[in-house]
């Protein structure tokens, strides 16, 4: 316990890092420090907030290049460097940028809509012909799009707090999906109720299976990711097999369930022109409730030391194998809450294909958002922008909508590797170890 | 050959870990380097290792500058270290790994095992080691496998030995053979570089004592300076070694284990049979060789380890079937021998680790509530109270240094309520003046009424609280002593030679409390 051969300066062990980070919230919550110096600390010691950014401005730079460099008219133009070397750069540089404006305009802002706005006679025409409703579409699809990853982000970040890795949102958000659909189409009740009950439907229907989860890993020690990956499975076959079965649309041979009623749908917030729905509300209020279980209650106390350091929490009384169960219950639910988003939401109706990438996309939120219920919903944002804006550049810009799972792939990749970050801006290595204990000690 | 530091020092950022220390040493001489945890002994024997390079200073070999820009180089020069944590690979033999990094191979290309057994039976021979060079690492008792750590430096001609905390991990005869074999490396001019911070040690061994302090010199003392001069220089003010404390008045029976049996998932028994009590305000020392059930004892009594049979009773209320938690409420309060890995979160805060078997009662919680005013209101009192050196309640508690990280936890255990204070080992790995406050702290619980059992296997620390010693050896009481037995019996009762003690101490020990204060 004395003296260690000391890598760095002495007062800096490893496992300081994480808690750093975890604590700024506490912290400016105690109003001990401005938030000013907090800022000016996590810029100058290249902390992980820092690193997140930079990661993400990276996997821009370098998804613009690859772009640029597939880009079949822009190759022919490197073709000609050397009769004219201006062309090709700016070419390659035309086919970058264009992509990532078309991907803006997608997915935040679209200059275009606003002009097209103001081309008409009055406002009110305006409103009733959807000139305004284009204008926030784009926002709107963000949200759209960002609200199943928020969820299912949660079901991976909250566990990843109790030490656990959360593999299976996949075959959770299929447990809600079952549930709700059938809840929603196999069940009259009264227009409120019956919505409610879907979406309760959605949670229990992914609680038990995070319950399984998590009394398989109590009882019999059985590893978490081993479980969820199989049940992953298990869940993908179970699907195909209602969907061609008892829970198959009447008339249909393919894979779909029919549609729930129309009391089941979660209400459009801003009229019908816009998808943005109340499952938005509910995922935003899911972070809030994670992050007030986490920090501000006492399940939340034991999740977190059962995370950091189950033996101490044992010594301490805590109950390691109930929490287990419980927070993969909770983690499950929200995965559940993430399909009733996505089913009531927008979808309507239940196939075998629409569990899409859900599971794994909320892997890569989590680890984005550093496991944290703020920057889960960051990270979610930012990955719904991304496939909302998606559609649109590859209509104008021909850009394959690939690329933006490029994109994801490479935020995730640099954020994982914070030491490759801080080598390329020649960040100072200092408290950042949040990030790096996020990568490796989840797969540990 | 005669090695000097001249005037070396490293910086670790805005740290100075050696601040120009100078130091010398002479063939066949032991040369002890003393100093608290954190004084920068380690640091300097990386840089004479190789492992660190200077930022000034050099390192002088018979008058000669020399540069050691890694281990090998200073290998080459004749320098060796034995690490504080061994580097063995625990699934090859000795023999393996005093080989490892330089095999020889015959002519034919495959490794010459031969030549590497007959290396370590030499030396083994020749300093009287008895180490056997075919038996696996992993099977060895950590004094044999220190051994073998030694014969890896000597194999590959170390003339200067460094050993970096040798006998943090040895029982007491461990210890007495390292002596003696450091004895006979001496006698046949092999110089050897003592770290430590154990005082008695330091000067039972010692030829010269070179004295550290936050990465300075101190001043270089013979060994004849007397302990209370040492722990001066080490701690920079003086330091009172002897706990004092006044005769026990015992009160009620508070811990009554009758007939423990514990036994672990292999169905290993390691506590067997066992019966003792503690009455509240005495102070009972478990004293034994590690590893003889100690730790599947206290982990018993805490209820993390199931009990086979027997019974746990605290104020005459069966604990034998509760929860931990069940245990903490009910007033046990318990120092783990291994605080990182069971007393601290160290990635949370000094004020969370401070409520960390406390957080689900008021007034830190109300339902599932946190009471986050409340708990930083305690962290603020606790740290002021136990005296807690951290930059604030909110740095993780993981950057402590291991004294303040023992403070942390007591302040947390005896801010409960509690009759019964469990504390395995609990100044293990700590500096003089930590030691000197945790036995105060001790102490003072006792005088208070708690009852106290210390499980420790530092006979200095169980002399110096107890008031009543009982020994363990390989799951049974083998005696129970007052406080003035003689060390020699101790230790033949900690090698289980006088087993039919046990007999006595099934007996409740009332009389022997009573008996129990003296020194």
């Amino acid at each position: 316990m004395s003296e260690q051969v000391p890598p760095g300066p002495p007062e800096s062990p490893a496992s300081g890092g994480p808690a750093t980070a975890t604590k700024q919230e506490v912290k400016s919550e105690a109003g001990r420090r401005s938030f000013g110096s907090i800022l000016r600390e996590s810029i100058l010691e290249g902390n992980s907030v820092t690193v997140i950014f930079l990661a993400i401005f990276t996997a821009i730079v370098i998804g613009g290049l690859l772009n640029a460099f597939t880009n079949t008219t822009v190759l022919h133009a490197w073709g000609n460097l050397f009769s004219a070397p201006g062309a090709a750069i700016a070419k390659a540089w035309d086919t970058a940028i264009g992509a990532y404006v078309a991907l803006f305009e997608g997915s935040i802002f679209n200059p275009h809509t606003v002009a097209a706005l103001f081309q008409q006679a009055s406002f009110s025409t305006a409103i009733h012909d959807g000139y305004l409703g284009a204008v926030f579409n784009p926002l709107s699809e963000t949200c759209v799009q960002a609200t199943p990853l928020l969820l299912a982000g949660l079901a991976v970040a909250l566990p990843y707090q109790a030490g656990m890795f959360n593999i299976g949102a996949q075959s959770q958000f299929i447990g809600g999906a079952i549930l709700a659909t059938y809840l929603g189409y196999g069940v009259s009740l009264p227009p409120v109720v019956h919505l409610i009950a879907c979406v309760l439907g959605g949670f229990v229907g992914g609680a038990a299976l995070g319950w399984v989860v998590g009394e398989l890993k109590a009882r019999t020690g059985a590893h978490e990711v081993i479980t969820t990956i199989m049940l992953n499975y298990i869940m993908v076959y179970l699907l195909s097999f209602l969907l061609g079965n008892v829970m198959q649309r009447p008339g249909r041979t393919d894979l779909i369930s029919p549609f729930i009623a129309g009391d089941a749908h979660l209400p459009h917030l801003f009229g019908s022109t816009l998808r943005i729905n109340a499952g938005f509300l509910v995922a935003l209020a899911c972070a809030f409730g994670v992050w007030w279980l986490l920090y501000r209650t006492t399940p939340g106390f034991e999740f977190r030391a059962i995370g950091k350091n189950p033996s101490a929490a044992r010594v301490a009384g805590m109950n390691v194998e109930r929490s287990w169960v419980l927070v993969m219950l909770i983690a499950g639910g929200l995965a559940g809450l993430a399909a009733s988003a996505v089913i009531q939401g927008t979808e309507s109706s239940l196939n075998f294909q629409s569990y899409g990438t859900y599971g794994f996309d909320a892997i890569t939120v989590a680890l984005l958002g550093l496991g944290r219920p703020l920057g889960v919903v960051l990270a979610a944002l930012l990955f719904g922008a991304f496939h909302a804006g998606a559609p649109l550049m590859q209509a104008q810009t021909s850009t394959p909508v690939d690329i933006v799972g490029v994109l994801e792939a490479l935020i995730v990749l640099f954020v994982a590797a914070p030491p490759l970050v801080r080598a390329i801006y020649r960040l100072r290595a200092a408290r950042a170890a949040g990030v790096a204990g996020l990568s490796g000690r989840g797969l540990a | 050959m005669e090695l000097e530091l001249k005037g070396i020092t490293k910086r670790f950022g805005s740290l100075v870990a050696n601040d120009r220390i100078d130091l010398s040493v002479s063939p066949g001489q032991v040369h002890a380097l003393l100093g608290e945890n954190g004084a920068g002994k380690t640091t300097l024997m990386n840089v004479l290792y190789g492992l660190l390079q200077p930022d000034e200073g050099e390192i002088l070999i018979d008058g000669k500058s020399v540069q050691f820009n890694s281990p090998k180089d200073a290998i080459a020069a004749g320098i060796g270290m034995v690490h504080q944590h061994f580097m063995l690979v625990p699934v090859f033999t000795v023999a393996e790994n005093v080989t490892l990094g330089m095999e020889e191979t015959r002519p034919s290309g495959l490794l010459d095992r031969r030549k590497a057994r007959r290396d370590v039976r030499e030396l083994s021979r020749r300093y009287g080691l008895a180490v056997d060079p075919d038996a696996l690492v992993e099977n060895l008792p950590v004094g044999i496998q220190q051994r073998g750590e030694i014969i890896k430096a000597l194999v590959r001609e170390a003339s200067v030995l460094i050993l970096d905390e040798p006998t943090a991990v040895l029982t007491p005869a461990e210890t007495d053979d390292l002596f003696r074999i450091i004895g006979q490396l001496k006698a046949a001019g092999t110089s050897i570089v003592f770290i430590s911070h154990k005082l008695k040690e330091v000067q039972a061994i010692a030829d010269t004592i070179t004295v550290l302090r936050r990465g300075a010199t101190v001043g270089e003392k013979p060994p004849s300076a007397t302990e209370d001069e040492l722990a001066a220089m080490m701690v920079g003010r003086s330091v009172q070694l002897t706990v004092s404390k006044e005769a026990a008045r015992p009160g009620d029976v508070v811990l009554d284990v009758e007939d423990l049996t514990v036994a672990d998932e292999t169905g290993r028994v390691w506590v067997n049979g066992m019966s003792f009590q503690v009455r509240g305000g005495e102070i009972l020392g478990l004293a034994g060789v590690q590893g003889n059930g100690q730790t599947e004892l206290t982990e018993a009594l805490l209820g993390l380890r199931p009990i086979a049979s027997g019974h746990v009773r605290l104020n005459g209320r069966d604990l034998t079937h509760s929860t931990p938690r069940q245990r903490l409420h009910a007033g046990v309060a318990y120092i783990p021998e291994d605080r990182q890995e069971d007393g601290l979160v160290s990635a949370f805060s000094v004020a969370d680790n401070m409520i960390l078997d406390n957080y689900d009662r008021p007034p830190f919680s109300s339902g599932i509530n946190l009471d986050l005013g409340a708990i930083a209101s305690n962290a603020a009192e606790r740290v002021q109270e136990f005296d807690v050196r951290t930059q604030s309640a909110d740095t993780p508690v993981g950057m402590l240094s291991g004294g303040n990280q023992q403070k942390v936890i007591l302040a947390r255990e005896l801010g409960r309520e509690h009759k019964l204070l469990v504390a395995s080992q609990p100044t293990r790995g700590l500096d003089v003046g930590s030691i000197e406050f945790v036995h105060r702290r001790i102490v003072r619980q006792r005088d208070h009424g708690v009852a106290v059992l210390i499980v420790s296997s530092e006979l200095d620390e169980i002399y110096a609280l107890a008031d009543r010693i009982a020994v363990m050896y390989e799951g049974r009481i083998t005696g129970v002593r007052p406080p003035s037995v003689p060390v020699e019996e101790l230790g033949l009762l900690m090698a289980g030679s006088e087993v039919h003690g046990a007999a006595q101490a099934q007996a409740p020990a009332a009389e022997q409390a009573g008996a129990g204060e003296s020194s």
